[in-house]
């Protein structure tokens, strides 16, 4: 029996980074952008039902690109954890950061110990009672976690879409308008190219859009489809 | 029910399947769960001073249903609370209303809201009419321990069938029994006397408004025969909780519109408290 080649542990860790990497960027984007009225999630997406953007619990919502089981395992334990911890404890005692650190350690978990890395990456976003009190943690494939102030850009040329929304976004948004300006990012040259299709604005029918809406009493996550969505997007 | 020692989610989250959070929870935290815990002996002794909750009428109108509750809660022969709330959202369209031990039922309200809740997030969609209350039967068997030892829980379940575009009422018996009941129903203490009522007050073609002063003078009626049901406390300026269920989803009637239905009814039962006068202008409107 031949012994194994010696592989470094940089150059596994490496390895398996390129390898997750790859695999992200080759998905559409999604976009998550404060606003005034709230947190606006965008991607294009054409299905109806796998959906990239979630409602996790009362006040936070859950985006990610990927590979869709991989997300959709984690989303899934997401909800199940936020409803765990809101029937035992209260229902305000679920917070985006509690459920941030919880999928930081599993990512975590899984990069270093398994053979394959999770090919994801994560939004987990919470909307205040005021713009100051939103929170939107970014998590990657190896569980590294980022609080980020504004708006996040992941997927494919996502490098691409944060400059744009670095350039257009800014603090006090109204909610139409960020919409407008997320859906403006995703359709970028790159964006469209990534996705597999020419420079084109983005028809309303091709866009998964979700919001976080501050001013809806208990469940603020709501979809925007059809007739809504084309009356925000038109403004 | 946190995450384990590691701090990441244990391999049963993430495992695709169930869409029950009551499943999950009874075999992955089972000790959240307190209708699922043996009865003990002593169970026979706390039924006697645990706190019971009475009367709930619910009423089919057009297009939706109404249900409401009085707010006594009873220990004994002595008054447990004077304000309890017995009437519950289930979801955006439909509410649930608790008749018996207060403690246990509040509790399967609330796993039952989770539960609803849980399920439209897994799968995206929302559950039947008929398959939420079926869910809350199997709450209700899970509780059959304690029932027989007299901590029974009976629920009515009503709200509006989005498929079928109207109204529905279900009733339940303790060992978990559904049974749809046809216009208007009432459980608890005051049960009786408030059928009574809805049997003369109730009639086709009913409109949400029509339907809540049907319920509350049903409520009255209930209230007037049964010691352990309240009226309204006018005093205390403490009505009953009237949640309408209509195209719009679920809506507590505020206090200031419920007084004054409460008001009219107790007009109306000034000098005649039978309340001949409100059946006649039921009569009346049909004719």
């Amino acid at each position: 029996m031949s012994t194994p080649f010696y592989v470094s542990p940089e150059q596994l860790m490496k390895d398996k980074a390129d390898y997750a990497r790859k695999g992200i960027a080759r998905g559409r984007a999604v976009v998550v952008l404060a606003c005034s009225g709230g947190i606006v999630f965008a991607s294009e997406n054409p299905s109806r039902a796998l959906h990239k953007i979630s409602e996790i619990y009362d006040r936070v919502a859950f985006a990610a690109v990927g590979k869709y089981n991989e997300f959709e395992n984690l989303r899934v334990g997401g909800v199940r954890y936020a409803d765990l911890r809101g029937y035992s404890y209260d229902r305000s005692d679920v917070t985006a950061r509690g459920l941030a650190n919880v999928y930081a350690q599993t990512l975590g978990a899984i990069f270093t110990t398994e053979s394959k890395p999770y090919e994801v990456e994560l939004v987990v976003a919470e909307v205040g009672a005021t713009a100051a009190g939103d929170q939107i943690y970014r998590l990657t494939y190896d569980g590294s976690v980022a609080d980020e102030h504004g708006f996040v850009a992941m997927g494919g040329s996502a490098e691409q879409i944060g400059a744009k929304l670095a350039e257009d976004w800014r603090e006090g948004l109204d909610l139409p308008e960020a919409l407008r300006r997320a859906v403006a990012a995703l359709g970028l040259p790159a964006a469209a190219e990534a996705a597999g299709a020419g420079l084109r604005a983005i028809a309303a029918d091709q866009l998964e859009v979700a919001v976080l809406d501050r001013a809806r009493p208990r469940r603020a996550f709501r979809r925007l489809a059809g007739p809504v969505l084309e009356a925000a997007l038109a403004g | 029910m946190s995450p384990d020692h590691s701090g990441r989610l244990p391999a049963a989250y993430l495992v695709p399947g169930s869409s029950s959070f009551a499943d999950f929870a009874r075999d992955h935290a089972p000790d959240v769960l307190t209708a699922r815990r043996a009865a003990g002996a002593g169970a026979a002794e706390a039924a006697a001073h645990a706190p019971h909750g009475t009367t709930i009428v619910a009423a089919v109108f057009d297009g939706g249903v109404v249900m409401a509750g009085d707010r006594r809660a009873t220990a004994g022969n002595l008054i447990a609370q004077r304000d309890i709330e017995k009437v519950f959202p289930a979801d955006e369209h439909s509410c649930v209303g608790i008749a018996g031990t207060a403690g246990l039922a509040i509790e399967m309200v609330r796993l039952f809201q989770v539960e609803l809740e849980h399920y439209e997030k897994i799968e995206g969609a929302l559950l039947s009419f008929e398959g939420k209350a079926n869910r809350l039967s199997a709450m209700i068997r899970g509780n059959l321990a304690l029932a027989m030892q007299g901590l029974a829980v009976v629920p009515v379940f009503a709200g509006l069938d989005l498929a079928a575009g109207r109204g529905r009422i279900f009733s339940y018996d303790v060992t978990g029994g559904r049974y749809e009941e046809q216009h208007h129903h009432s459980v608890g203490s005051g049960s009786v006397f408030a059928r009574g009522a809805l049997k003369k007050l109730w009639r086709p073609g009913l409109d949400a408004a029509g339907a809540v002063r049907v319920a509350v003078e049903a409520l009255w009626d209930a209230a007037d025969d049964d010691s352990a049901t309240g009226g309204p406390d006018l005093a205390r300026r403490i009505w009953p909780v009237v949640a309408v269920v209509g195209a719009e989803g679920y809506r507590r009637v505020g206090d200031e519109e419920l007084e004054a239905v409460v008001e009219a009814v107790v007009a109306g039962r000034r000098g005649d408290p039978g309340g001949t006068g409100a059946a006649r202008a039921a009569g009346g409107e049909r004719a």
